[in-house]
């Protein structure tokens, strides 16, 4: 319906799953929970201002963009080493599971906005736009920002 | 770019991939995993649908009802129940009135409608004559309500003619306009419009059906139940 915001629960049961799959892989499966309910509760506080042509799907992925970085952020504050790897569950090749592992050990070492870059690229499977939309950027640098984070991943991982 | 590193990048990309099927997410290998991944989302979503119901932050809730109609979709706002749907009407055409009309601030949650979902079950099986809880009028315009208003009067059992209530709504306009009204009426069942029916005792018109109107009379004992 055009000129309408969708109903909530219509906006939250098909972006709960991006925004599920970006939070476990950002902030780890303990804290998606936290990060989860704060990302929509904030959502719902601004929803009815929203003008019903924004790309929905960017606008929850910024604020639960912001929320994996307070949640990183507090984690750090705890000492506590950032993006450490969710639950393993290893399959294939057990040397092919370490490197995948370095891998993600690596993602986490990114510094922020490449890590985010990385991360809603691969893991959130947003196009350029979105992801400069998420983390608040031209588009330019959100390419710039996941090339540079590339390229860091493939000096840290090398083949 | 050369040939060398675009292979490494593809070999990244397929590790991240990896890394992500890790951590549970929708490039994960297993149907199952990614099967996981959407019911941990599922409950995420439904845990806060209901808090969000429960410290008032949504401005509409819903929950589907049953009845011997199928499956009723009741929707409340803080004032009390403002929508009640027969199941013919699809669940997101209702839910997109209610965004337009009311606010886009709408959740599932059973628990703010478990009062409406219990005291429809008391009166399908007899025990319950008259409902407690409380409406929002909001979805009804000042004509609709005076007719709606001298609706809600007539007791159970009881029955009015499309005129009668026209003249109770104290209007000029008669009885078509009174049956426009109760035909658009947001909450049946428990606004009883099924008790208005033409002079002479013919049944009239229903939103839900004819043959709802007339279960809900056979119900209440106004109509003698068929076959007695």
């Amino acid at each position: 319906m055009s000129g309408v915001l969708p109903p909530f629960q219509r906006f939250l049961d098909s972006n709960r799953e991006v925004v599920w799959r970006f939070l476990v892989a950002s902030v780890g499966a303990v804290e998606a929970e936290d990060c989860f309910q704060e990302t929509f509760i904030a959502a719902l506080s601004a929803y009815p201002r929203l003008r019903p042509e924004s790309n929905l799907r960017a606008w929850v992925m910024t604020i639960a963009h912001n929320k994996a970085l307070d949640s990183h952020r507090a984690r750090a504050r705890r000492a506590v080493p950032v993006a450490e790897p969710a639950a393993v569950e290893v399959r294939g090749a057990p040397e092919r599971a370490v490197r995948d592992d370095a891998l993600w050990t690596a993602v986490g070492g990114l510094p922020e906005r490449q890590r985010s870059a990385v991360v809603l690229r691969y893991l959130g499977d947003l196009p350029h736009r979105e992801i400069a939309a998420a983390i608040g950027c031209s588009e330019e640098a959100a390419r710039r920002s996941l090339h540079e984070g590339l390229t860091k991943l493939r000096k840290a991982v090398p083949a | 770019m050369s040939a060398n590193r675009r292979e490494h990048d593809d070999e990244l990309g397929e590790a991240l991939g990896r890394a992500a099927a890790a951590a549970e997410l929708r490039t994960a290998p297993s149907a199952r995993s990614r099967q996981r991944s959407a019911q941990d989302a599922a409950a995420a979503a439904a845990r806060l649908s209901t808090r969000v119901a429960a410290d008032g932050l949504a401005d509409v809730s819903y929950a589907p009802v049953d009845s011997p109609f199928g499956t009723l979709l009741a929707a409340g706002t803080a004032a009390g129940l403002v929508r009640l749907a027969f199941p013919e009407e699809s669940v997101d055409s209702v839910l997109d009135g209610l965004a337009r009309r009311i606010s886009p601030r709408i959740v599932e949650a059973p628990a703010p409608i478990e009062p409406v979902r219990r005291e429809l079950e008391d009166y399908f099986s007899g025990s319950r004559h008259s409902f407690d809880v409380a409406l929002d009028w909001s979805l009804i315009g000042p004509f609709g309500r005076r007719v709606l208003h001298a609706t809600a009067e007539i007791p159970y059992g009881g029955v009015l003619s499309y005129a009668e209530v026209a003249a109770e709504a104290g209007s000029p306009r008669g009885s078509r306009a009174a049956g426009n009204a109760l035909g658009s009426n947001p909450i049946p069942i428990i606004i009883p419009c099924h008790r208005v029916l033409r002079s002479g005792g013919a049944l009239g018109g229903y939103g839900g059906g004819l043959d709802r109107k007339r279960f809900l009379l056979e119900l209440e004992g106004a109509l003698p139940a068929r076959g007695a």
